[in-house]
């Protein structure tokens, strides 16, 4: 502790995994008092694993804990809870609100750590039953306001307060902890209209200014460098750029944030030659979306024009939350949906799962355990029942078609055909989707979509939380399904690098709307600049 | 080295086996059979014990059947089967009235009931479709509502078979009707085995599997697996293009109209119809049966309603004959509601703990 060289924090090698599935591999930073630290990655780059790490979270041990030291002041730490690290001096303020609806802003700010005074009943009762000191508890309220810099009411109740004033809430309440020496801000601005942001950047500041160390998460670029001293990349669970706020630009933090290392280059050219470019110039447009918009919570689509060849592959690609993800959940039903989408000179009336699936248009959902698999059931179930269901196949006929018999047999040996052609590692057909992990489960998936042999394919985020060797197989399956047999694909995923090497054509996705459609050679800086052009 | 690691796997199948049957389960099954053994000891005439369990079984199976399509779909445990019983009182009541005796009264009675189920299960279903979520809450509220209504009813409704009204008003139905005449063991006297004081209700039996094979074949068939579907992940079910509250809707009137069946194969082996407040309390026997069987919220085999009718109904006609002959006292109605209502907490405590 006396050791005035040791900065606040310290971070050394810490690696995680997740079912042995690396994610944070060698982190190393440093992060001294009153120092902010702008965090930004692709989602999925790890940032979120760390500052659970960080924060002690009860997710980390129970998935195996990790590995790597974190000193703080020079002293080894591990928090074995979120409490530790409170006590610590670690302060965190979460994407999503934890606050009380009905309780005052004075209130949230000092939960549980009210200032008492003592009465009669209390006496005797034991201080369980203490008053609360309604002055003092003011007065703390306001110290700890005044020290965000920003004006709130704080005899206001949470649930009338805009959401600005709510996530300042947090911010004071965590700035009322008297040991408070390092402060995690998760993509604080995401909720704040321009001028809130502006104000929370000051406040950051101000905080600085009194000793507090920040690290400061967010996809708004100009904001870290407006803040920060000190800027951290991170991609693909590495640290792959540390370097000062003032020695670097939005463009090359973007960069860092999409691109590859230059030597993988060569790579590419290889693949560059399957794009099949000319051939899809005057190729017919198969599905013409147009104004569409989708209610999807987390990722609201605004207004898509979106045109798709026939027989390509087309990427989708985009931060997270700018509506990506809502594209093919609007068009297949999942969510409310407006705006007009024909398919192969056909409108298809939105709002209804039916009409898609009549249309053999199939969807591999980004949410594989909640709408892509019946965990409880057998493979055999997940793979046949879709096209048992819109197809009428894997059926066995009795009184003239009255009953519609399962055909096991049919529905055992198409499920054996998949498991075999996409190398599915289970212990045979009838076990339960729940057991595989999570690549071959994403296969079953794959394997749910083809049985129904669909003219066009929707896939969403194929890669997501699966190892890279099942990766490669699971993107070289949809690759062969659509040179094979012709079916047009679009792929969304939040890995550019991944549909760089999958697609012909890729769409960046931002602020709910199309930014540009480009074919899939195009440098990742160029798409990553799309990437952030609408942020909203 | 390589005994122990036999030994190792042989304790671990042995565990996995356990925890296939569940402990629980084979602890009832094991307490039921120190009952077996117990009843000749302490005086009990084991055969007529034995038959009384397999008559209480062949009476109650159908109703804890009516479980099966609703867990299926995903409605939870039907708390809501008074509702289904109610269309069973119906027909039988409406059998009697129109003039039908013999075997053919029970007949009658189910075609008369079919028609009441399938309304009354139309609008509970349409009910339980508004409230997703909270199904088994809302289906003990139908349930109670149902029988308080129906109480009423039975006293307004324009009976006049003497066989069933207050013999002093000449009207209202009586609480208890004799089905004397009508279809009192029409089911249980066919191809019946009598071996001494052992008797077997063949009938019963036959056409309990009769209709347990209906269910079984129904979930064979594509509507029946889109049913399985949309209880297993309701989600995956409307991604696959099924319409999840038709399906839902379904389950509801097949467990109704199996509630309403169930009751009047109940009757005709106990020999009356019960009216009024009878059927308040006949959803939560027939919940505890199939969650011993080994059912969760959301899975149920015909085999769980099989071993969970057997179990339950066996201790709770087992338990009080037993007792009583131990301690040379009649407490048969005050045991039978401890081990009943225990059975049923037990159950439900278990129900919770498989839901997560």
């Amino acid at each position: 502790m006396a050791d005035k060289a040791s900065p606040l924090l310290e971070i050394k090698n810490i690696k995680k995994e997740f079912f042995g599935n690396q994610v944070l591999t060698d982190i190393n930073f440093t992060l001294e008092e009153g120092e902010v630290l702008g965090f930004c990655g692709e989602n999925g780059a790890g940032k979120s694993t760390l500052m659970k790490i960080l924060f002690g979270m009860d997710v980390i041990r129970e998935t195996g804990g990790y590995e790597g030291e974190i000193l703080m002041n020079g002293e080894k730490v591990d928090f074995a809870t979120p409490f530790d690290a409170i006590n610590a001096g670690i302060g965190m303020v979460h994407q999503e609100f934890s606050l009380i609806p009905g309780f005052t802003a004075t209130e949230n700010i000092l939960l549980n750590r009210e200032p008492k005074k003592t009465n009669v009943i209390s006496e005797i009762f034991g201080e369980r039953l203490n008053t609360l000191d309604r002055k003092e508890m003011d007065a703390r309220a306001v110290e700890a306001i005044e020290k965000m810099g920003v004006s709130i009411d704080r005899g206001m109740v949470i649930n009338e307060m805009p959401v600005g004033h709510k996530q300042f809430t947090e911010i004071a309440r965590e700035l009322s902890k008297e040991q408070l020496k390092l402060l995690i801000l998760d993509e604080p601005t995401a909720v704040l209209t321009e001028k809130e942001a502006e104000a929370l950047l000051h406040s950051v500041r101000g905080m600085s200014s009194r000793g507090i160390a920040v690290i400061f998460i967010t996809h708004r670029l100009h904001e870290i460098l407006e803040v920060c001293d000190k800027v951290v990349v991170m991609r693909d669970g590495f640290v792959v750029k540390e370097v000062p706020a003032g020695d670097t630009n939005e463009a090359e933090i973007t960069r860092y944030m999409v691109g590859r290392n230059v030597d993988t280059n060569t790579d590419h050219s290889n693949l560059r030659e399957e794009i099949k470019k000319d051939s899809l110039s005057d190729s017919s447009v198969i599905m013409s979306v147009r104004n569409l918009w989708v209610d999807m919570p987390g990722e609201t689509v605004r207004n898509v024009n979106l045109d798709v060849r026939k027989g390509e592959i087309l990427g989708i690609g985009g931060l997270a939350g700018q509506g990506k993800l809502g594209i093919p959940n609007g068009i297949m039903g999942l969510y409310e949906a407006g705006g007009t989408v024909v398919f192969d000179g056909k409108e298809i009336p939105l709002n209804q799962p039916r009409s898609c699936l009549d249309s053999a248009i199939a969807f591999v959902s980004e949410d594989r355990r909640g709408v892509g698999l019946l965990l409880d059931e057998t493979l055999e179930w997940n793979v046949a029942f879709p096209a048992m269901q819109i197809q009428n196949k894997f059926l066995k006929y009795y009184l003239g078609g009255l009953i519609k018999w399962r055909d096991e047999e049919a529905i055992r040996a198409v499920t054996e055909k998949y498991v075999e052609e996409l190398q599915i590692k289970c212990t045979g057909t009838s076990q339960k989707a729940k057991e595989l992990s999570g690549g071959n489960q994403q296969k079953v998936c794959l394997a749910k979509a083809f049985a129904l042999e669909p003219r066009f394919l929707f896939v969403s985020e194929p890669t997501r939380g699966i190892d890279v060797g099942a990766k490669a197989l699971v993107l070289d399956a949809l690759k062969k399904f659509n040179r094979e047999s012709g079916v047009t694909v679009v792929m969304i995923s939040s890995e550019l690098e991944e549909l760089r090497r999958t697609c012909d054509r890729i769409a960046i996705v931002s602020g709910g709307r199309i930014a540009e459609i480009l074919p899939a050679d195009t440098p990742s800086e160029t798409f990553g600049t799309l990437m952030v052009s609408q942020v909203i | 080295m390589n005994e122990n690691a036999e030994k190792q796997s042989f304790m671990d199948r042995c565990r996995e086996a356990v925890a296939d049957f569940g402990l629980p389960r084979l602890i009832i099954a094991g307490f039921l059979l120190l009952l077996f053994i117990l009843s000749p000891l302490v005086g009990a005439d084991l055969p007529t014990q034995i038959s009384n369990t397999i008559n209480r079984f062949s009476w109650n199976a159908i109703l804890v059947l009516a479980m099966v399509p609703m867990v299926h779909s995903g409605c939870g445990l039907n708390f809501g089967l008074p509702l289904g019983i109610i269309s069973g009182l119906l027909g039988a009541t409406l059998s009697v009235e129109l003039g039908f005796t013999g075997g053919l009264s029970f007949f009658a009675a189910i075609v008369i009931s079919t028609p009441f189920a399938i309304i009354l299960g139309l609008f509970y279903g349409w009910l339980l479709n508004k409230i997703k979520g909270g199904e088994m809450m809302i289906a003990t509220y139908v349930g109670f509502s149902s029988v308080s209504f129906m109480c009423m009813m039975w006293l307004l409704l324009p009976y006049h078979s003497p066989n069933m009204v207050w013999g002093l008003a000449g009207k209202g139905l009586r609480t208890t009707i004799s089905l004397e005449g009508y279809y009192d063991k029409v089911l249980a006297n066919f191809l019946q085995i009598n071996i001494g004081n052992l008797s077997i209700p063949t009938g019963t039996i036959l056409f309990f599997i009769l209709i347990a094979l209906g269910i079984w074949a129904f979930l064979h068939t594509k509507t029946g697996t889109a049913m399985t579907a949309v209880g297993s992940n309701p989600v995956f079910a409307r991604a696959a293009g099924v319409n999840i509250d038709k399906m839902r809707m379904l389950s509801v009137v097949m467990s109704t109209w199996l509630a309403a069946v169930g009751i009047l194969v109940y009757e005709q082996g106990f020999g009356f119809i019960q009216l009024y407040m009878a059927p308040f309390y006949m959803a939560l026997p027939a919940v505890s049966a199939i969650l011993i069987g080994g059912a969760s919220v959301n899975k149920a085999s015909i085999a769980n309603v099989i071993i969970g009718t057997f179990l339950f109904q066996g201790i709770v006609t087992m338990t009080p004959t037993v007792m009583n002959n131990m301690i040379h006292m009649d407490m048969s109605e005050v045991i039978r509601i401890i081990v009943s209502n225990g059975m049923i907490l037990y159950a439900l405590t278990r129900k919770t703990e498989r839901a997560k």
